[in-house]
């Protein structure tokens, strides 16, 4: 008998490729022969638009890339021009942003469980994880005024101190998580079939990750001990004590543990965080880049000055380039920033972790069935607003 | 036998009240499912139509009929339509063997709680469940589409996979109660129902008639995050409500003969055995929908490695030796 390769259109419009990626698949019956990812329908040119805009005026871009981690893309952009600058950041303010870069990565992981699950058929997990980010999106809301779009960062700091009840809201987070995690581990570890759909599945060596330059997760899952927090510190990720959840084999498996030890330990850096939380300023004293208070902008004619100076011309940053990387939740956001000593970068790149996770797929999927497939694309956890930008 | 006006009046009335039930059953089993999924998962469900939801299946209806019914350009036109029919008519037919409760004398008339006792009842529900496959079949073949077709591939093999577990899980039923039909059976079980005596033919069944109700962890057919909808990706309206409908009709169809088999139909203790029936029926609803909040879905190569390789095994052996048990007896 004789047969026939098919290819497969899979999205833009799919229920499972997250977004908008369109995969080409080969199919040999249900056997995936090969994988030709088509990016670029999520392209806005962020990267062009930020060399049209002063060094402010970009944070609210990054917010739109990694839409489900926005605050960590803020968080990358402003340490970039920080070390251009070089400016010194005040404590709370760091502490404050390493309690919203972890909350942040509880809520990109949340929803990444949450659609990793319900694209295996594990429905009810996708609705217990999207009930624990809504209190995730409320101390978004309640500190930055924006579920998503948060912009809540700026050079120098924050854009404004954390307001009250924020302390108890992040407690409530810290107290109740765990027994969630507890929740959809007892409804996805201890499942026949979950492990019989994750255990062996997209498999990638420590070598062949490493060559592809995966980051996170995919990286750590396969067995490379790897974390930007405790590798190459930022925002005072060193004071803090956490342990870097390393995998064995490459499986789909080894990184749905990874990922599910990591949440723990991002409770467990939580709880440190509010520790350290001291009363303080949090914008650094720099007047010819900080933003002045609002009191100021709103009652002297000098404050209304200052604001409108730096709102409408920004500053100039010393010639040079800079590259700073994060742990983002899908791995190293790295951001190469170029002066030419105007007030707006000559040129910014963004290392996308999910693009450079993205081009391991064929790899980690090739050969598998067309439903491996769908759980790569999951494992991967991709945002196309980051791959396109 | 010897039919007279009565007796034809009498089964046209029963047909009648039973198409009745059923669709109601359906329309609300549906409601019933996201509800209680709702419940499950914490959010609400549909509670806005009517007291508590109560009319959302008519609002849904509704909704079907007036949708729009798009033929694909490409599809087989006649095929395409037939396909949904044939996927649902075999589901209705299943409930005309099944008693919904004892036989009742009215007016010296022995009147039997089920449209036709036939004498091969047993293998009546399995030739129709073998012909609720072309639904699939062709309803994904004249799509023209590749999820379709994808969709119904899977679900054709799924389905011959599992019907031959399912036969081999009655086979000691039939054993015990010595006839395929389906009051003897009922009747076989007065002292005992037969999950007492089988209650590995009875697991075979369950895992089995999840499969072909293609229910998760067997969706596969119309795996969401893989094939779109699967064999109905390219169905809308009425045509697709046929599908679906059909689908919770085989639900309570396949529950309604679990009962018989295995819980004793509508035999039970003090309430009235209509009472019974719904209340075992309704059971095996509600465990359709736990286990759809429960589980994740299978992979098409795993499901046939258990159905094949485990179930069918298994239920051979339950027939040897049951018939070795028999033998003792």
């Amino acid at each position: 008998m004789s047969t026939e390769i098919m290819t497969l259109n899979m999205g833009p419009q799919h229920p499972s490729t997250h977004g908008v990626l369109r995969l080409v698949v080969e199919l040999d019956g249900e056997i995936v022969e090969k994988i030709t990812p088509h990016i670029g329908y999520l392209h806005r040119g962020i990267e062009k638009l930020s060399e049209h805009r002063t060094y402010h005026q970009t944070i609210p871009l990054t917010d739109r890339m990694d839409y489900l981690a926005p605050m960590h893309n803020n968080l990358g952009y402003v340490l970039a021009v920080e070390k251009l600058l070089g400016i010194e950041v005040p404590e709370r303010a760091q502490t404050v942003r390493v309690i919203m870069a972890e909350l942040t990565r509880l809520k990109s992981h949340l929803v990444w469980i949450a659609c990793h699950a319900l694209d295996i058929g594990a429905m009810t997990v996708f609705l217990y994880a999207f009930r624990e980010r809504e209190l995730v999106m409320d101390i978004y809301e309640m500190v930055s005024g924006a579920r998503m779009t948060s912009n809540f960062f700026r050079v120098g700091g924050l854009s404004k101190d954390v307001p009250e009840g924020f302390v108890p809201a992040v407690q409530n987070i810290v107290d109740t998580f765990i027994g969630h995690f507890d929740t959809y581990e007892g409804l996805l570890t201890k499942n026949t079939i979950w492990l019989q759909r994750t255990v062996g599945n997209g498999v990638i060596s420590a070598e062949d990750a490493i060559n592809y330059g995966l980051s996170g997760p995919p990286l750590r899952g396969s067995g490379v001990d790897f974390d930007l927090r405790r590798d190459e510190p930022y925002s005072g990720y060193e004071g803090y004590d956490f342990q870097v959840a390393v995998g064995e084999k490459g499986d789909t498996f080894d990184r749905y543990k990874c990922r599910l030890v990591e949440m723990r330990q991002s409770i467990s850096i939580l709880k440190q965080a509010l520790g350290k939380l001291k009363p303080g300023p949090v914008l650094a004293d720099e007047p010819q880049v900080c933003y002045p208070p609002k009191e100021d902008v709103y009652n002297s004619i000098e404050g209304l000055i200052h604001h409108f100076k730096i709102a409408s011309e920004g500053f100039p940053a010393p010639e040079g380039e800079v590259y700073v990387g994060v742990e983002n939740p899908k791995g190293e956001l790295g951001y190469y920033l170029v002066s030419d000593g105007s007030a707006k970068p000559y040129r910014m790149r963004v290392r996308p972790p999910s693009f450079v996770n993205l081009s391991a797929i064929e790899k980690m999927a090739k050969g598998s069935m067309m439903a491996d497939l769908v759980a790569v694309i999951g494992t991967l956890d991709i945002v196309l607003g980051e791959i396109d930008r | 036998m010897t039919w007279d006006a009565i007796d034809i009046g009498l089964m046209l009335a029963k047909i009648a009240v039973l198409f009745f039930i059923i669709l109601t059953l359906a329309a609300y089993l549906v409601l019933a499912e996201r509800r209680i999924l709702a419940w499950m998962q914490d959010r609400k469900g549909p509670n806005r139509v009517g007291p508590q939801g109560m009319l959302q299946p008519l609002a849904d209806l509704i909704k079907m009929l007036t949708k729009e019914d798009l033929i694909p350009a490409a599809a087989d036109r006649v095929l395409f339509a037939v396909a949904p029919a044939m996927a649902s008519i075999p589901a209705i037919l299943t409930f005309a063997i099944i008693p919904l409760a004892a036989p009742e004398t009215i007016f010296g008339h022995r009147v039997s709680m089920q449209v036709t006792d036939l004498d091969v009842g047993i293998l009546f529900f399995l030739a129709l469940s073998a012909i609720a496959v072309y639904g699939v079949a062709l309803g994904g073949w004249a799509s023209n589409s590749k999820y379709a077709l994808l969709g119904s591939i899977r679900g054709l093999s799924q389905l011959i996979s599992y019907e031959l577990s399912m036969g081999l899980s009655i086979v000691p039923v039939v054993m015990l109660a010595k006839s395929l039909r389906m009051s003897d059976i009922v009747n076989a079980q007065a002292e005992m129902p037969f999950i007492v005596y089988q209650p590995l033919a009875f697991v075979i069944f369950l895992v089995s008639i999840l499969a072909e109700c293609r229910r998760i962890p067997f969706d596969l057919p119309e795996a969401e995050g893989e094939l779109v909808a699967g064999f109905h990706t390219e169905y809308s309206g009425m045509r697709f409500g046929l599908f679906f409908v059909g689908e919770y009709i085989n639900i309570i169809g396949l529950g309604a003969l679990a009962s018989l088999f295995f819980l004793g139909g509508w035999r039970g203790p003090l309430l009235p055995p209509i009472v019974w029936f719904f209340v075992k029926v309704t059971a095996f609803s509600f465990f359709f929908i736990w286990v759809r909040g429960t589980l994740p879905r299978l992979r098409y190569d795993q499901l046939m490695h258990l159905g094949w390789k485990f179930l069918t095994p298994l239920a051979l052996v339950n027939i040897l030796v049951t018939g070795w048990w028999l033998s003792l007896r």
